[in-house]
């Protein structure tokens, strides 16, 4: 088929990417605009294959089944839990498919420059495509697939260790090994030393020692990194995966994979920033590892935790009008979405005003609770965004804290030397009463003290969140 | 449910008992009340029931609660045992919960070990400290629970005045000859009552509630500018004074008014004299702490009120808001007003009052009963326990320390001043031009550099860069307007469809090598599991978000 062909094909797909992207504006929108996205990636995959370079196009099918029908198995039996891992593993799939179309981009220049003019000429295909590049061209296309390489390994390794991490078969801790940063900072400059190597020679040795150097930056890097700020990881590894593409799509000369990799890759840069915001953290600041030094002694906190059993809180939620549960971590680990769905419903069959208050940082992925709270059937209009409901806890008579910490801190705002000073964080303890339910009496992922457990209007409804809140569950008329 | 447990409980007691383990339950008494005319009773049969559940047994004198609508049968369905006489209820129970200031031969009954909870007036009633300190009981006095959000269940105080704010405007209406709410009828028109509440503590504020819902129009005075939203949410209006000063915070007195000064008290009083014909009802509750009650209501004001008017006087205790009150009576002036003196409101609606003390009392013993099980523990490192406890093992421990937490009063807003009209044009001229400047600066960078890469880099590969430099201009465009809720699955579709790399696999998998084939064979493979994994797990989770 002509050339003409799959780039009309191409431009359609980017299209239908696009508006597949755009239609996530509203989730009944959304429903719509997979549709698109599915139908962008047949197209390209058909336009692809029955366009020039595309060879052996059975076995490329039989991939695409083959892969398809695990994608298809992993995606149904997934928990919602489980999505942050998922998310993470994939991310590590696209990474190592980019460091491999990198590599053998690497083999074919070789072997396209090592053929006479002649047999140049009568190339086709990818090969083709290469032979006819001029000594300018063909630098700048090692440069370019250098880069697919690197950000692709990083990707991979990062994404492995985020997915070990989120599914807990790592150590959520940031480990660093003995020196710390300066071992990432040696890596990436052996592979800038690689790389001005690779460009005057071309040798597959300067690739293979800085494609090792990536994976170790990806994993060391993300080992140093703790799990509530996982968030940010993921949405980092999503950008990076886009860069890579795009990437690898400068050195095939794709459009369509620089278009797609261009749109992943700002999508995850400004889910990152929107993470980094809520956290009032820089992005440095999170990728470095650790919350920042502080600048003077906490405020001490005084008065005692008071605990209070199931009674004690199912009287206070049938005595409220207004309720507001802000969800975190905790609740995902205890899979106490279900109950807690529950829960709403019996209190919204009383004609009581139930609503759930996110924050952008609960979790370990952006929107994870949403996903979660939609599982278990939490009609969405009843769960708001942070900036829609801060306003509304002072007039609210109970607040139900379930797994969540940090993000409820009131020191964010009330003690300027907090390591989390300034983080924007939900008011809870405006309302007249808050319920925490926790496991123990241990602090939160950042370390710091939460003043809120020691507010007056505040009770700790101690025990596992699924196993509290199924007791409160009868306890509701 | 709760029946139930209740049997259960009641099961274990009696088989310990059969089982002849030496346990015995506390008991927790409750007499008959011997001041004059007190109707109320520390104990209900739903109290009891609690009370039971905290591990006590409870017991009661016959014909407590006979006045307050609760008879001896009431109490002994409830499992509370009753005792003929008071002198036998003293001696069995341990704990004793009463409502008034216990008088001499009540004290006398105190032994040691004995814990008595109830009003005891200790600022007034060193008579009756001394006593309780030789005898070596433990007194636990209502009055000085600390006003703090955590022992409000157990404030008394306020229990009590919510009621007699409630019925002062009931006494005013039984002594007002006209509707409370304006009616056109047939028969002509009905103006509403014009009544004024000078005090928006807890009576003032369950009086304005109460006067408001009969249809009245409601005005209400406080020293304290605070309370006008409080006010204002009860629907009544709040009198402002045309005065400037800065008002004590209400905080630094536990939440209760401070003396104002001379100066303020004379606008007060400009200002009520000018209400004074208008207003048909007058209901005072202000009290200082220890103090005689200020006087507000002068006789020059009750001589401007019309025939008819009624004045309830809540501070009648105390000497009362108005000089012409006469304690516990109700006197008509020469002009026709009426003024009522009564101090035993909280009596006059005994069993509503019984409730509310009760279960203030009940919640005061859940707090010395921390872990349920019959046992007291008098923890004096308790704010709320220490500040109520005024006599403690053979000592006075009265006046308490303040307490460590001070109640909460709202913080005077912060007036952020009103901007000009102009002003408020330079601050978004001032913002227009700040991001115009971000926006030109971003511009001019971003157009320097990509210039100066197409000054080296050939044709072919500008080409492309103008491709992804529109790419990513268009991704944050559109990013932007997600969804927050939708994060999750943007990240399984992004993760999808940056599955695109399957492309470049596609394409090389034909040239070449054994090793090439093998490299992009395996990168087709897992890009095949992400497409079909990404977009069907966004399905899926699209599929669950449900509108209400």
């Amino acid at each position: 088929m002509e050339f003409g062909f799959t780039t009309a094909a191409y431009v359609v797909a980017a299209v239908l990417f696009i508006l597949s992207l755009g239609g996530l504006s509203g989730q009944e929108s959304a429903k719509r605009a997979v549709w698109y996205g599915i139908v962008g990636m047949a197209l390209a995959v058909f336009a692809t294959l029955v366009g020039p370079g595309a060879g052996l196009w059975f076995l490329s099918l039989v991939l695409i089944a083959g892969g398809g029908a695990i994608g298809y198995l992993v995606a149904t039996r997934v928990q919602m839990t489980e999505m942050p891992q998922l998310v993470a593993a994939m991310h590590s799939l696209v990474g190592l498919a980019a460091v491999f179309v990198g590599l053998i981009a690497h083999i074919e220049l070789g072997r396209v420059m090592g053929m006479d003019h002649a047999t140049r000429a009568t190339l086709d295909g990818f090969a083709g495509l290469l032979a006819h590049k001029s000594g300018v061209e063909i630098n700048i296309l090692r440069v370019e697939l250098f880069l697919g390489v690197f950000i692709g390994a990083v990707t991979f390794t990062g994404s492995v260790v985020a997915y070990g991490k989120l599914a807990g078969k790592l150590s959520s801790n940031a480990n660093k090994l003995p020196g710390g940063h300066m071992l990432n900072a040696g890596a990436a400059a052996l592979s800038v030393i690689c790389l001005i190597w690779y460009f005057n020679t071309g040798g597959f040795l300067p690739l293979f020692i800085m494609t090792l150097a990536a994976l170790f930056i990806g994993y060391h890097l993300i080992m140093g990194i703790g799990g509530a700020d996982m968030p940010v990881v993921v949405s980092m590894l999503n950008s990076y995966s886009g860069w890579a593409a795009a990437a690898i799509g400068f050195s095939l000369g794709n459009d369509l994979l620089i278009v797609v990799g261009a749109l992943v890759g700002s999508s995850g840069a400004i889910l990152s920033y929107i993470m980094c915001k809520a956290m009032n953290r820089s992005f440095v600041s999170v990728i470095l590892g650790g919350f920042g030094g502080t600048t003077g002694p906490q405020m001490e906190v005084e008065g005692e935790q008071i605990a209070i059993d199931a009674d004690g809180v199912a009287s206070a939620l049938n005595e409220a009008d207004s309720v507001i549960i802000v969800p975190g971590y905790g609740m995902a680990v205890a899979q106490a979405q279900a109950a807690v769905s529950e829960l709403t419903n019996k209190l919204r069959a009383k004609g009581k005003n139930v609503r759930f208050a996110i924050h952008p940082v609960a979790g370990r992925l952006p929107g994870h609770m949403n996903v979660l709270l939609a599982e278990a059937k939490v009609p969405y209009d009843i769960v708001m965004e942070m900036d829609e409901i801060n306003e509304d806890f002072p007039t609210t008579d109970v607040v139900i804290v379930i797994g969540s910490n940090d993000i409820v801190n009131p020191a964010a705002q009330e003690d300027p030397n907090s390591p989390i000073a300034g983080m924007p964080v939900l008011e809870v303890w405006k309302a007249k009463q808050v319920f925490v339910s926790k496991r123990g009496q241990g602090t939160g992922y950042s370390g710091i003290e939460n003043p809120l457990f020691y507010k007056e209007n505040t009770r700790m409804f101690y025990g596992d969140a699924k196993d509290s809140v199924n007791a409160l569950l009868p306890k509701i008329d | 449910m709760l029946r139930l447990c209740c049997v259960l409980l009641g099961l274990t007691r009696r088989q310990n008992f059969d089982w002849g383990k030496e346990e015995k339950f506390v008991k927790i008494g409750v007499p008959k009340e011997l001041f004059e005319g007190e109707a109320r009773v520390a104990l209900t049969p739903d109290s009891a029931k609690q009370l039971q559940k905290l591990g006590y047994d409870c017991v009661i004198e016959t014909g407590a609660g006979t006045l307050a609508g609760f008879a001896d049968k009431d109490y002994k369905e409830a499992g509370v045992e009753v005792v003929k006489t008071a002198a036998a209820l003293w001696k069995a129970a341990e704990i004793v919960a009463k409502v008034r200031q216990p008088n001499e031969a009540e004290l006398k009954r105190l032994t040691k070990g004995k814990t008595l909870i109830s009003f005891f007036n200790p600022a007034a009633n060193d008579a009756g400290m001394e006593a309780a300190k030789a005898k070596g009981a433990n007194v636990i006095a209502m009055e000085m629970v600390p006003r703090i959000s955590r022992a409000q269940k157990m404030d008394a105080l306020s229990s009590m005045a919510n009621i007699a704010g409630y019925r002062a405007v009931i006494e005013a209406s039984n002594n007002f000859g006209r509707f409370f709410t304006g009616q056109i009828t047939a028969a002509g028109k009905v103006p509403p009552a014009k009544v004024l509440v000078v005090g928006a503590g807890v009576a003032g504020l369950a009086a304005i509630g109460t006067s408001t819902s009969l249809g009245a129009i409601t005005y209400a005075f406080d020293v304290r500018p605070e309370v006008a939203e409080q006010v204002e949410s009860m629907g009544a209006e709040f009198v402002y004074l045309d005065f400037e000063e800065e008002q004590a915070d209400g905080a630094a007195t536990g939440g209760y008014a401070a003396v104002s000064s001379p100066e303020f008290r004379e606008a007060q009083l400009a200002k009520f004299l000018e209400l004074a014909p208008e207003v048909d009802i007058v209901i005072t509750t202000a009290l200082i702490p220890n103090r005689e009650a200020p006087e507000l209501w002068t006789a020059e004001m009750v001589a401007a009120m019309k025939p008819g008017s009624v004045i309830v006087d809540l501070a009648a205790e105390k000497g009362g808001n108005c000089k012409l009150t006469v304690m516990d009576e109700k006197i008509v002036t020469e002009n026709g007003v009426t003024i009522v003196g009564y101090t035993d409101f909280p009596s006059r609606m005994a069993s509503q009052a019984s409730t509310l003390y009760s279960t203030n009392i009940r919640h005061m013993l859940t707090d010395l009963t921390p872990d349920k099980d019959g046992q007291i523990n008098h923890n004096m490192e308790d704010d709320v326990i220490r500040g109520a406890t005024v006599t403690f093992e053979g000592e006075i421990t009265f006046p308490p320390p303040p307490p460590k937490i001070k109640a909460i009063a709202a913080k005077p807003k912060e007036v952020v001043p009103e901007l000009t009209p102009e002003e408020k044009r330079a601050a978004e001229k001032a913002t227009f031009k700040a991001q115009t400047k971000q926006q030109v600066t971003l511009l001019a960078v971003g157009g320097a550099l990509l210039l100066a890469v197409g000054l080296v880099a050939p044709a072919s590969f500008m080409q492309h860069f103008i491709v992804f430099v529109l790419s990513v201009f268009i991704g944050f465009q559109v990013i932007w307007g997600v969804a927050h809720s939708l994060h999750t699955p943007l990240m399984a579709v992004t993760n999808a469809i940056s599955s695109i790399i399957i492309l470049g696999a596609l394409m090389q998998i034909g040239s070449g090598s054994f090793l090439v084939i093998l490299l992009a064979s395996v990168s087709v493979f897992m890009a095949g599991i992400n497409i079909f994994g990404g977009f069907l797990v966004t399905r899926r989770m699209l599929a669950m978000f449900q509108k209400s």
